[in-house]
């Protein structure tokens, strides 16, 4: 397929799936009880005065009509107002997300520096004491709930060693962030951790099926020597399911930084996020995740792209 | 993926690595077994798994304890000789809670992986034989479901309600049912168009019964490879579930209920009240982890991916 249909093609399946992803949303949130009026007006509220705030929000419409409602607005780049916080939703969204932003792209970067290595060296190394060590270490790091993780690791470098402070950086700005690098560390290390497990299996995984093939033994056989061979060509294509594992990555990087970012009380989407749902503040909450569903499906697509650009493999069809 | 595995040797493995393989392999028993036990980590998690199931099953018959009633006289005890893992913070004796919570937890990460594996092979199969547009509608909801991550639509779900033991499996079950449709989809689209099935439809037999007589059946090893994966990763999501605000009401409990309780107390050095029930979690999600790997080597399957 030419790469020209096969974008036109990803770019539009990805449209549907966003235009899913709203459909669902829309209809869990509006599954619940009570309603937004409620939450509101608090406890007290008559029948009247709830009736007159579901007409002057257009909630007393049809959901179909209230969902093409919405349609519009998002069109519009509104994703509403905050009920809680009282501010335009895309613009707490705008101040928040930067931050998570920090947050998962510094986990991802120090998770895929120690996985790749790891997962080669794992694979040079398959089934000796370094091998099953690593891979037992990756199951238990996988195995573990990032809350737990992030306990542990407070307990032990920030109240047995005072070494490190046990709150993410504060502060609204990203310079106030990066003024507190030493804040970062264990919200990354927090974040990165299942990801480093994932990763190096998926690195060992790739890099064993790549040193059985034909052109590993070839190069063998005319004298190329061992590291050579596994950084210059090994490495490189080992790396295509990697890239296009790490666009299926992204939602539970997001996850991931949900939990850090509350446990952490680092103020980023993820903490705004729980706040809102502590206040049933819907409109914050559909903002958010659809925006992080959008971040979800064109990172799938740039991994797609990617792995087809840097893999001639995948445009035959043959990987 | 062309690359030829060795005879003998098993493929990688890994919670999520995706080794060569032959789909639907025609393996015999035997050799099945003999391929799983010669993976230690997956005996080892099969044992860790029977030695969990008898502690929280069995383990009150020889530990009886009180779970119902506080006894405020006897809160936040150091591990002693009475209560060999200490007290909480009203009085329950942490060894017997960790058994009272770990059948909430098993059962419920269970039966939601269960679900989860049922729901997505139906969806996957139906997807993967009808082909065509159905497919690709049915499989773009699919991507949709992995955009939206797990935690936020269960702390959405948790602003909304606090359901059973029963509404929480349903629940679990339809936030993690996608990974196993894109396995069952794949393998049906190799399986659909095998000669078996031709002949079957040649002969007048409907398309239920081709799935149900021929599809299903063929999928058995990437089937039970997914739902072994999938339980790991439904009692790890029970952890979770309790964190979010969603979990199982008081006096009942499971393990992510005892470790969202016991959170500021390890902060007062109450470590009893968390060390447990966080091991307990990770020996069972890594045991599962493990035999899914075995399993999958034994079954010589593609894993998920």
């Amino acid at each position: 397929m030419p790469t020209f249909l096969y974008l036109a093609r990803r770019v539009l399946q990805a449209v549907v799936v966003i235009l899913i992803v709203t459909v669902v949303v829309f209809c869990l949130l509006h599954a619940l009880p009570g309603g937004p009026a409620r939450g509101i007006l608090g406890p007290q509220a008559t029948a009247q005065q709830i009736a007159e705030f579901n007409r002057q929000q257009g909630l007393d419409e049809p959901l179909p009509v209230q969902y093409l409602y919405y349609l519009r607005t998002l069109l519009h780049g509104d994703l509403g107002t905050s009920y809680t916080l009282n501010e335009p939703v895309a613009q707490l969204i705008e101040q928040r997300l930067p931050k998570t932003l920090v947050l998962t792209v510094l986990s991802a970067v120090v998770a895929l520096l120690i996985a790749i290595p790891l997962g080669m060296w794992q694979a040079v190394r398959r089934n000796k004491p370094v091998d099953y060590v690593v891979t037992t270490l990756s199951f238990v790091a996988y195995s573990t709930p990032v809350y737990f993780l992030g306990l542990i690791l407070v307990l032990v470098f920030s109240q047995l060693l005072p070494w490190l402070p046990a709150q993410a950086p504060q502060g609204d700005t990203l310079a106030q962030v990066f003024a507190d690098p030493a804040g970062l560390v264990l919200p990354v290390v927090a974040g990165a951790a299942s990801m480093i497990a994932v990763f190096s299996r998926y690195m060992r995984a790739a890099t064993l099926e790549n040193l059985s093939e034909d052109y590993v033994r070839t190069a063998r056989a005319g004298g190329s020597r061992r590291n050579a061979l596994l950084w210059r060509h090994v490495f490189r294509n080992s790396l295509t399911p990697v890239v296009a594992m790490l666009g299926y990555y992204v939602p539970v990087l997001f996850g991931g930084a949900l939990v850090v970012e509350q446990l952490f009380n680092y103020p980023g989407m993820g903490l705004l996020f729980w706040s809102s749902a502590q206040s049933s503040d819907y409109p914050v909450l559909l903002g958010c995740v659809l925006v992080i569903s959008i971040a979800t499906v064109v990172g799938t697509l740039i991994a797609d792209v990617v792995q087809r650009i840097i893999d001639p493999r995948v445009k035959a069809g043959r990987a | 993926m062309s690359a030829v595995l060795q005879p003998g040797q098993s493929p990688g493995t890994g919670p999520l690595a995706d080794p060569p393989g032959d789909t639907a392999g025609a393996v015999g028993p035997r050799l099945m077994v003999r391929r799983f036990t010669r993976n230690r980590l997956a005996v080892a998690g099969l044992v860790v798994i029977v030695l969990f199931l008898l502690f929280c099953f069995a383990g009150p018959l020889l530990h009886p304890t009180d779970q119902t009633h506080t006894t405020l006289s006897q809160v936040n005890l150091a591990p002693s000789a009475r209560h060999l893992l200490g007290t909480d913070a009203v009085g329950h004796d942490e060894l017997g809670r960790l058994m009272f919570g770990g059948k909430v937890s098993l059962l419920v990460g269970l039966a939601a992986g269960l679900l989860a594996t049922v729901i997505g092979t139906l969806w996957g199969a139906a997807a993967g034989y009808a082909g065509g547009w159905i497919d690709a509608a049915m499989m773009r909801v699919v991507d949709a479901g992995i955009a939206i991550p797990a935690l936020f639509i269960l702390l959405v779900v948790s602003a909304i309600s606090t359901p059973g033991v029963f509404g929480l499996v349903v629940i679990l079950g339809l936030v993690s049912w996608l990974v196993p449709s894109r396995l069952v989809r794949a393998e049906t689209l190799t399986l659909k168009n095998r000669d078996y099935v031709h002949t079957l439809r040649a002969i007048g037999g409907t398309h239920t019964r081709a799935i149900t007589r021929h599809i299903l059946p063929n999928s058995v090893s990437t089937i039970v490879v997914a739902a072994t994966f999938q339980v790991a990763d439904a009692i790890l999501l029970v952890a979770y579930v309790s964190y979010l605000g969603l979990g199982v009401q008081p006096p009942a409990t499971d393990w992510g209920g005892m470790l969202s309780a016991g959170l500021t107390a390890a902060y007062s050095g109450r470590w009893w009240l968390i060390l447990p029930p966080g091991l307990a979690v990770i020996l069972v999600v890594c045991a599962f982890n493990a035999i899914g790997d075995g399993l999958r080597d034994a079954f010589d399957v593609r894993g998920r991916a």
